[in-house]
C-alpha cells in the first residue's frame, strides 16, 4: 500500500494559508459587498507519500483549485509551506521566485477541469503538447517531434501523426483533455495535480480517461493530487481522501475508513445527497439546510455549523444563523402572519452579525413583547433545533429582546480511528 | 383515460447546417401525463435539449419539426406562433440550467414576478401579483421578506428556486427542466431535485426532467426515456428500467457510470456518431458489444420489452435483440466490423 511509512513523501504541505484581499471594486461597493479577506486555503496540512493518489473533495468554493495552483506556485502562499522532494532534494515552493519557480514547474504539472479552455484553438496539437520542451529545455527539430509523438502516443492519441497537425476543435472532449495530459506529462513530472480533470466529459467518456490517469501513474510513477467534487471517482481512485470545507480541511484518511465509516456530519452529508442509480437503495434523507455560505464572511466556530443537523452548543451559533431560522421560518408560515411578524422585527438587519451577543429590537409599531412571541413560537415550533442549544440566554429588556450565544470549541483536526476528524461532536467522543 | 398532458409521436427535429442537415431528434415518440415526471437521459448531443425546446416551440430558424404534438388533446404543431408563444408560460414552461444568465441583474425578485404575471395576465392587479408569487416562492423555500431584493443578494441555489418559482407561477400543465441542477453543488442539487419531485405532485404538473445524470432519473422520475443518437431507444417505468434494462446501450450506459459501489471501470468504445450521416440500421451498431449482421442494414422498430407493440405502462425498447423472431436466421451472428481505436473516440 502506498501509505507504507517506508515510501518517501513528496509533498508535505505544513499550515499552508492562501488568503485573498478581497479590494471591492466600485460596482461590488455598490451592490454592497465590501472588501474583505477570503480565507481559500486556511491552515492546511497534507502529506502525499511517492505514488500515492491523494483526492481533494468538497463543494465549490471550499478551496481546492486553489490549494492545487499553490501546490504549483500558481499563486503565492500568505503562510506555510510546500516541501516537494524530488531526488532526494528537497524544496519550500512556497518561497520559490522566478527562475527556481519556474524550473520546480517541471516536476510539477496540472491538468485542467476544461481541456477546452486549457488548449489554444489557433494552436495545433503538436505545437501546444511540444511547448513545455521548447521553453524548458529548448529542444527543437526532430528530438522535439520524437518527445512529442511519445507523449501523444502513451496517452492514446495514436497513430500520433494522426493528431499532430490537429487543431483542438478538431479532437472530441477526451481527446483534447488527452493531449492536456500529453502535455503536463511531457517534462516528466513527479506529481500531477488533476483539477477535476473528467467533470466536463461525458460519463462514458470518463471512465476512459480515469484508466488513462491510471496507467500513466504505474508506467511513470506519478504522484496524484485529485481535485474533484465527486465522491464516487475520489472513491475509486484515490488512496487517501480530505474533504474540504471554505477553506479547511474537515476530515482526512484513508479511501476505504472516509466511506465505510464517515464520521464528519459533513462527510456524511455528502455520501447520503449522491443521487444513487440504484432504485432499491435509495433511502429517506434528511440533508443539510442552506448552501455554502459567504467566503468573505465565514461562520463561526466550524463553519459547517449553520447546516449541520448534529450541531451542538458549542459549534459556533451566532446572530445570523438566528436571521436564517427566522427567514425560514417565514417560508412556512401564511402571508398574513408574515406581514405581521414582519412588521414587529423589521428586516432583522442587526442580526446580520456574528457578535456574541445581539438586541433585537421591536419597529416602530411593534413591542418588545411581541418579538419575545415571536421568537417562543419558533422555538416552539422545533424545540430540538440544535440552534438553541448555543442559545444562553433570551431575556425581554426594555430596548428589546437579546440573546447570548455559547463560546465555540477550538475547532482542529484530531485523530479518529484510522482517519482525523474536524469536528466537536466527534472529539468529544 | 383523459387525455395525457403531451401526447408526441414520431417527432423528428432537423437543424439546417452548412454542412447539410443534422437530424438532431429522429422519430421519436413519448407521452407524459399530469403529475409525472419523464426523464430524459443521453450523453451530450443526443437531442435531448432539441426535444425540449421542440416542445415547448422555441426551436431555432432554420430548423424543422414535424411529427404529432398535443397538449391535452390539442394539436400544437397546427398553431400559428402567436398561438403557441400563448402557450408558452401559460400552459408550457422551461426551467433553465444557468438561471444567473436568465435572471435581469437590474431588476428586483418581484418585478420578474410582475412581469411574468403581466404578460399573460395585463390586467392583474399588484396586490394579485405579490399573492399568487409569495405563494408559490414560499412552497419553494424563499422567505417573503426577499420579495424586494436582487438576483444576486441570492446564492445559486436559491437563484434556481427562483427560477423554478418564475416557471411556476403561471401553473404551467407541463414544465421542461434542462439540466436544472448541472451548475449545482451535490447538497444544493439533492435539494432542488426533491422540490420538483414534491412539485409535480402538489400541482399535479407533467415534467420532462433533461438530465445526464443517471443518479437523478432514479431519484427523482416516474418513467425514464434513453437517448442515443436522436433516438429513444428505451423508455419505460424508471425502476424497471434500471434494474432490468434491455438495451446494450441502457446497458452499457448503466455499466461505465461511476457511483460509489464501482469497483472497476468500464467504457463504451467509440464515440456518439455525427448526426449529419448517422450509422444505417440501429444507430448504435457500431459501438454495440451485441451487435448481429442484421442490426448494420436494418433500422429496429420499437416494441414492448417481450416484443409486442408498445402499450401504455410497458417498457418499450429499438433494438433487434428483443425482436430476434423477425431476424433473419442468417442475419443473426455477430456483426463484423474493424477494431475502434481512440482516434474514434470521444
Ligand atoms: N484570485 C482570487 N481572488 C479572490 N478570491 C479568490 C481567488 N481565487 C479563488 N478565490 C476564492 O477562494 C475561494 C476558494 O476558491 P477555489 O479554490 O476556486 O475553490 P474550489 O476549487 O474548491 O471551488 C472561493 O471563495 C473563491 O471565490
Ligand atoms: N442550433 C443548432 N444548429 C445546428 N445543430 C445543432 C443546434 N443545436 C443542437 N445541434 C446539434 O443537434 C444535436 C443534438 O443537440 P442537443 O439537443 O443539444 O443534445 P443534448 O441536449 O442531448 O446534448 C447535436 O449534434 C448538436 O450538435
Ligand atoms: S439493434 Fe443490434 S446494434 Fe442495436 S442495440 Fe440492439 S443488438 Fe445492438
Ligand atoms: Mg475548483
Ligand atoms: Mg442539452
Amino acid at each position: 500500500m502506498p501509505t507504507k511509512p517506508d515510501i518517501p513523501i513528496a509533498l508535505d504541505v505544513q499550515d499552508l494559508q492562501v488568503y485573498f484581499k478581497l479590494r471591492g471594486s466600485g460596482l461590488s461597493r455598490l451592490l454592497g459587498k465590501e472588501g474583505g479577506t477570503v480565507k481559500a486555503v486556511d491552515h492546511v496540512s497534507l502529506r502525499l507519500r511517492r505514488g500515492e493518489v491523494l483526492g481533494l473533495v468538497g463543494e465549490s468554493g471550499s478551496g481546492k483549485t486553489t490549494l492545487g495552483r499553490a501546490i504549483l506556485g500558481l499563486v503565492p502562499a500568505t503562510g506555510g509551506a510546500i516541501e516537494h522532494t524530488s531526488g532526494g532534494e528537497s524544496v519550500d515552493i512556497s518561497k520559490l521566485r522566478g527562475r527556481a519557480l519556474r524550473e520546480h514547474r517541471t516536476k510539477v504539472q496540472m491538468i485542467f477541469q476544461d481541456p477546452h479552455a486549457a488548449l489554444n484553438p489557433a494552436m495545433t496539437i503538436a505545437t501546444q503538447v511540444g511547448h513545455p520542451l521548447v521553453i524548458h529545455q529548448k529542444l527543437r527539430g526532430a528530438e522535439l517531434r520524437e518527445r512529442v509523438v511519445a507523449a501523444l502516443e502513451s496517452v492514446g492519441l495514436a497513430p500520433a501523426e494522426q493528431f499532430m497537425g490537429k487543431y483542438p476543435s478538431d479532437l472530441s472532449g477526451g481527446q483534447k483533455q488527452r493531449a492536456v495530459i500529453a502535455r503536463s506529462i511531457i517534462l516528466n513530472p513527479d506529481v500531477l495535480v488533476a483539477d477535476e480533470p473528467v467533470s466536463m466529459l461525458d460519463m462514458s467518456v470518463r471512465a476512459k480517461i480515469l484508466q488513462l490517469m491510471l496507467d500513466l501513474k504505474h508506467k511513470l510513477g506519478l504522484t496524484y493530487v485529485y481535485i474533484t467534487h465527486d465522491l464516487a471517482t475520489a472513491k475509486f481512485f484515490c488512496d487517501r481522501v480530505a474533504i474540504m470545507y471554505l477553506g479547511k480541511v474537515v476530515e482526512i484518511g484513508p479511501t476505504d475508513e472516509i466511506f465505510a465509516n464517515p464520521r464528519h456530519p459533513y462527510t456524511q452529508a455528502l455520501l447520503k445527497a449522491i443521487p444513487d442509480v440504484d432504485p432499491a437503495k435509495q433511502v429517506p434523507r434528511d440533508l443539510p439546510r442552506g448552501e455554502i455560505p459567504d467566503a468573505a464572511r465565514p461562520p463561526r466556530g466550524c463553519s459547517f455549523h449553520p447546516r449541520c443537523p448534529l450541531a451542538r452548543a458549542e459549534c459556533g451559533w451566532e446572530p445570523r444563523d438566528l436571521k436564517a431560522l427566522v427567514e425560514e421560518h417565514w417560508t412556512r408560515v401564511p402571508v398574513d402572519e408574515y406581514e405581521h411578524e414582519h412588521a414587529v422585527v423589521g428586516g432583522l438587519r442587526e442580526l446580520n452579525t456574528d457578535a456574541k451577543t445581539v438586541l433585537v429590537q421591536p419597529t416602530r409599531g411593534g413591542t418588545v413583547a411581541e418579538i419575545f412571541a415571536m421568537f417562543t413560537k419558533i422555538r416552539d415550533e422545533n424545540p430540538d433545533e440544535p440552534l438553541w442549544s448555543g442559545v444562553t440566554r433570551i431575556e425581554q429588556t426594555p430596548d428589546g429582546v437579546a440573546f447570548d450565544f455559547a463560546e465555540p470549541a477550538e475547532i482542529a483536526l484530531h485523530p479518529a480511528g484510522s482517519s482525523e476528524v474536524a469536528c466537536v461532536r466527534v472529539n468529544a467522543q | 383515460m383523459s387525455d395525457p398532458t403531451i401526447y408526441a409521436q414520431h417527432i423528428r427535429i432537423w437543424y439546417g447546417t452548412p454542412a447539410g442537415p443534422v437530424r438532431a431528434v429522429d422519430d421519436v415518440s413519448f407521452s407524459i401525463q399530469n403529475g409525472e415526471i419523464l426523464g430524459l437521459v443521453g450523453e451530450s448531443g443526443s437531442g435531448k435539449s432539441t426535444i425540449g425546446r421542440g416542445l415547448l416551440g422555441l426551436l431555432p430558424p432554420g430548423s424543422v419539426m414535424d411529427g404529432e404534438l398535443a397538449f391535452k388533446g390539442e394539436d400544437l404543431l397546427a398553431l400559428d406562433q402567436k398561438e403557441r408563444f400563448k402557450r408558452r408560460g401559460r400552459d408550457l414552461a422551461m426551467i433553465f440550467q444557468e438561471p444567473l444568465t436568465r435572471l435581469n441583474p437590474l431588476m428586483r425578485v418581484s418585478e420578474h414576478f410582475t412581469e411574468t404575471l403581466r404578460t399573460h395576465f395585463p390586467k392583474i392587479s399588484d396586490a394579485e401579483v405579490e399573492k399568487r408569487s409569495l405563494d408559490v416562492l414560499q412552497v419553494i423555500g424563499i422567505p417573503p421578506s426577499r420579495w424586494k431584493a436582487y438576483p444576486h443578494e441570492f446564492s445559486g441555489g436559491m437563484r434556481q428556486r427562483i427560477m423554478i418559482a418564475l416557471a411556476l407561477v403561471l401553473r404551467p400543465a407541463f414544465v421542461v427542466a434542462d439540466e436544472p441542477t448541472t451548475a449545482l453543488d451535490v447538497l444544493v442539487e439533492a435539494q432542488i431535485i426533491r422540490i420538483l419531485r414534491d412539485l409535480a405532485e402538489q400541482f399535479d404538473t407533467a415534467l420532462l426532467l433533461i438530465t445526464h445524470n443517471l443518479g437523478i432519473i432514479a431519484e427523482a422520475c416516474d418513467r425514464v426515456a434513453v437517448m442515443y443518437a436522436g433516438k429513444i431507444v428505451e423508455i419505460g417505468d424508471a425502476r424497471d428500467v434500471f434494474s432490468d434494462p434491455q438495451h446494450p446501450y441502457t446497458q452499457e450506459l448503466l455499466r461505465s457510470t461511476i457511483t460509489l459501489t464501482t469497483d472497476g471501470l468500464h467504457s463504451i468504445p467509440g464515440a456518439p456518431p455525427d448526426l449529419i450521416d448517422p450509422p444505417s440500421g440501429c444507430h448504435f451498431h457500431p459501438r454495440c458489444p451485441k451487435a448481429m449482421a442484421h442490426c448494420a442494414v436494418a433500422e429496429p422498430p420499437v416494441r414492448n420489452k417481450r416484443g409486442g407493440k408498445p402499450e401504455p405502462g410497458t417498457t418499450d425498447v429499438a433494438c433487434w435483440i428483443n425482436q430476434l423472431a423477425d431476424v433473419p436466421e442468417d442475419a443473426r451472428g455477430p456483426l463484423e466490423r474493424g477494431e475502434i481505436s481512440v482516434a474514434d473516440e470521444a
